[in-house]
């Protein structure tokens, strides 16, 4: 027993330090002399990457994620996989010096931390968090000053913005990012946490769904019904737009409720509009987008 | 004690359960709804909202829970006859993966009915089942006069498990939100909201029940094994045919009303078969209007427990079925 024992121990020493050995060269080669900033940047999150051309940093990205299309530049740089699907081989393959993730990519950003390269954490948080990342992010690619001056510019923005409306009366508002064509079927809606809810917060409406701290809700008739929003508002993506002609026929299936306030006054609004789903630098826009569908008084 | 007795018996205790959970629970819901107003038609029914609560969110939705219940249990019922085996289910022969297929292509490429005013996910839904059961049931007939179970139950098997794949492949092409969507129509959604998808249904359903009803007879038969049940006279094969057509067409109608809501077409017809014993004649209405009554009320439980956020209703039917059906495994006959 303890022979066979023995016998064993050396072969596993071996590939122990071999592993040791393995493990610990690329932690060698990683932590680069920390330069001011980064030459090769790729993000995998289409509101950091808005960021990052935003504050100046457009020109030393070379690859983005699968779902980015703004701004247009992007589109002529390779695609490296998304939130799901990331493409480590091409990603390493491409020598970034700094990689954006999502929060909950951890596979990837093991494997980055063991390859040495630099990684961006983001997570989407409230309104807050776009300009908290905007610092960072700058902080992170030497280029805090325009990064500062941006986040300023936001902020300033945001807060216009407020004050434009903050003596308006707040339209009880359902926020809808998503439903089942032709049919009230499937509705998620605004909860009370998130940027969406920021956005309509500062764009002067009361959100039905306060209460509920979550960022999405699913919303059932009966809910809507007892809610009894003013306005409501369905926002997508800009590229899923309704074809023409279609666009009278889901305003009509909101018909059904017709006792709720805003289907009998007809305050029923589509706006697919990326500024107000992705919570990036175009934030301000969007809000402001938001704003004068609620308050049309006020924006002329 | 005579067959018809027990027929009345059955019905009328099954069915006054059914009568009284669809009746109790539209009155029940997340939100407090004040009834006087509710029913008094001197209001306009546009400005009424404790009307609309009542008739456009809860009573449809009570309707669809009681419909797809009854669909998937009676289902089950006939499911489990044809193939001789306690642990099939409405699912088993890939109807509901072929309906989810459908479903799914439907959400996350957008499709729409717009011109003619209808969504195109239970639609979808409906032909995706439909092209399941004539895949399956062309190749269970391939190499047989008659309708092979064991084939019938490999061919529903594999493509149960082709049309899965199928599914993730469509995801992979989805956005990130439309794979939220369809993950949320896979856990069943009963908030039908109009009375037009039962009543795009009720034909389908009604063809269904008429064959279950002279289906009874010949699945007693079945139960006896195929050559006992063709020395007695009965048109073997016919009959496989039909109750795999009929039980098909059911499972496909409930699942385009409500998406796959498992658990009931297996918990459902076990429950009703200690209850009634296994005479198809009366498990069949029993289990369909105790399935009725099981759906409307997981449902009440899914829309209100977590008030004002709902639970999906598969969650609850999964949450009692799963370890009634591990019960089932391991209780001793």
């Amino acid at each position: 027993m303890a022979a066979h024992q023995k016998a064993l121990t050396r072969p596993v020493a071996a590939l122990a330090a071999l592993l040791a050995v393995l493990a610990a060269a690329p932690h060698r080669q990683a932590a680069p002399a920390p330069a001011r900033g980064v030459a090769r940047i790729i993000s995998l999150v289409p509101a950091v990457t808005e960021m990052i051309y935003e504050i100046g940093a457009g020109p030393r990205v070379v690859a983005v994620s699968s779902y980015d299309t703004y701004p247009p530049e992007v589109k002529r740089l390779p695609n490296v996989g998304a939130l799901l699907d990331p493409n480590v081989e091409r990603i390493l393959s491409l020598k970034p010096d700094l990689v954006v993730v999502y929060g909950s990519q951890t596979d990837l950003k093991q494997q980055l931390a063991r390859a040495g390269v630099g990684v961006f954490d983001y997570r989407h948080a409230g309104l807050e968090g776009v300009t908290a990342t905007i610092r960072a992010l700058g902080a992170r690619t030497g280029d805090a000053a325009r990064a500062e001056d941006l986040a300023a510019r936001i902020d300033r923005g945001i807060d216009a913005i407020r004050r434009k409306v903050h003596d308006r009366p707040k339209p009880r508002t359902l926020l809808v990012f998503g439903r089942e064509r032709m049919a009230l079927r499937g509705i998620y809606a605004s909860g009370g946490t998130g940027f969406m809810d920021d956005m309509l917060t500062a764009a002067g409406g009361a959100n039905v769904f306060a209460e509920v701290k979550m960022e999405a809700v699913q919303a059932s008739t009966e809910q809507i019904l007892a809610k009894r929003p003013d306005v409501i508002v369905e926002t997508r993506a800009t590229n899923s737009a309704f074809a023409v002609g279609e666009r009278d026929a889901e305003l009509n299936v909101w018909k059904v409720l017709g006792a709720i306030p805003a289907v009998r006054s007809n305050r029923v609004y589509f706006l697919f509009d990326d500024r107000i789903v992705i919570p990036g630098p175009r934030v301000v826009e969007g809000t402001e987008a938001l704003a004068r569908t609620l308050h049309p008084d006020v924006f002329r | 004690m005579t067959l018809a007795w027990r027929f009345a018996r059955t019905v009328l205790g099954f069915g006054a359960l059914a009568v009284a959970t669809v009746l109790l629970a539209p009155l029940v819901g997340a939100t407090a709804i004040d009834f006087r107003r509710a029913f008094d038609f001197s209001i306009p029914f546009a400005d009424n909202v404790d009307a609309q609560i009542f008739f456009v969110a809860r009573l449809p939705r009570t309707l669809a829970g009681a419909c797809v219940g009854g669909l998937f249990a009676a289902s089950g019922v006939v499911f489990q006859g044809l193939l001789r085996n306690p642990l099939a289910t409405p699912f088993t022969l890939g109807v509901s993966t072929g309906a989810a297929l459908g479903a799914v292509l439907a959400i996350t490429f957008n499709w729409s009915l717009g011109f003619i005013g209808i969504s195109a996910v239970p639609v979808a839904a409906f032909v995706g089942s439909l092209v399941a059961v004539a895949i399956v049931y062309a190749l269970a007939q391939a190499r047989h006069r008659g309708l092979s179970t064991t084939v019938l139950l490999l061919a529903g098997v594999t493509m149960n498990a082709f049309f899965s794949a199928m599914i993730l492949f469509v995801q992979y092409f989805a956005s990130f939100a439309d794979t939220y969507r369809t993950l949320r129509w896979l856990m069943g959604d009963l908030d039908v909201s109009s009375y037009e998808p039962l009543l795009a249904a009720l034909p389908t359903a009604t063809v269904a029940f008429v064959v279950f009803a002279w289906l009874a007879r010949p699945l007693n038969l079945l139960s006896l094994g195929p050559d006992s049940a063709e020395s007695r006279g009965l048109d073997v094969a016919r009959a496989q045919r039909a109750a795999f057509l009929s039980a098909s067409l059911a499972t496909g109608a409930a699942v385009s009303i409500g998406g796959p809501i498992g658990f009931v077409g297996i918990i459902i017809p076990h429950l009703v078969r200690l209850m009634v014993g296994p005479d198809h004649r009366l498990v069949l209405p029993a289990a369909t209007l105790f399935g009725a009554a099981f759906l409307v009320g997981c449902d009440l439980i899914a829309r209100t427990i977590l008030a004002p956020v709902e639970l999906p209703v598969g969650i609850i039917t999964a949450l009692l079925g799963g370890p009634f059906f591990l019960w089932l495994l391991i209780r001793k006959p």
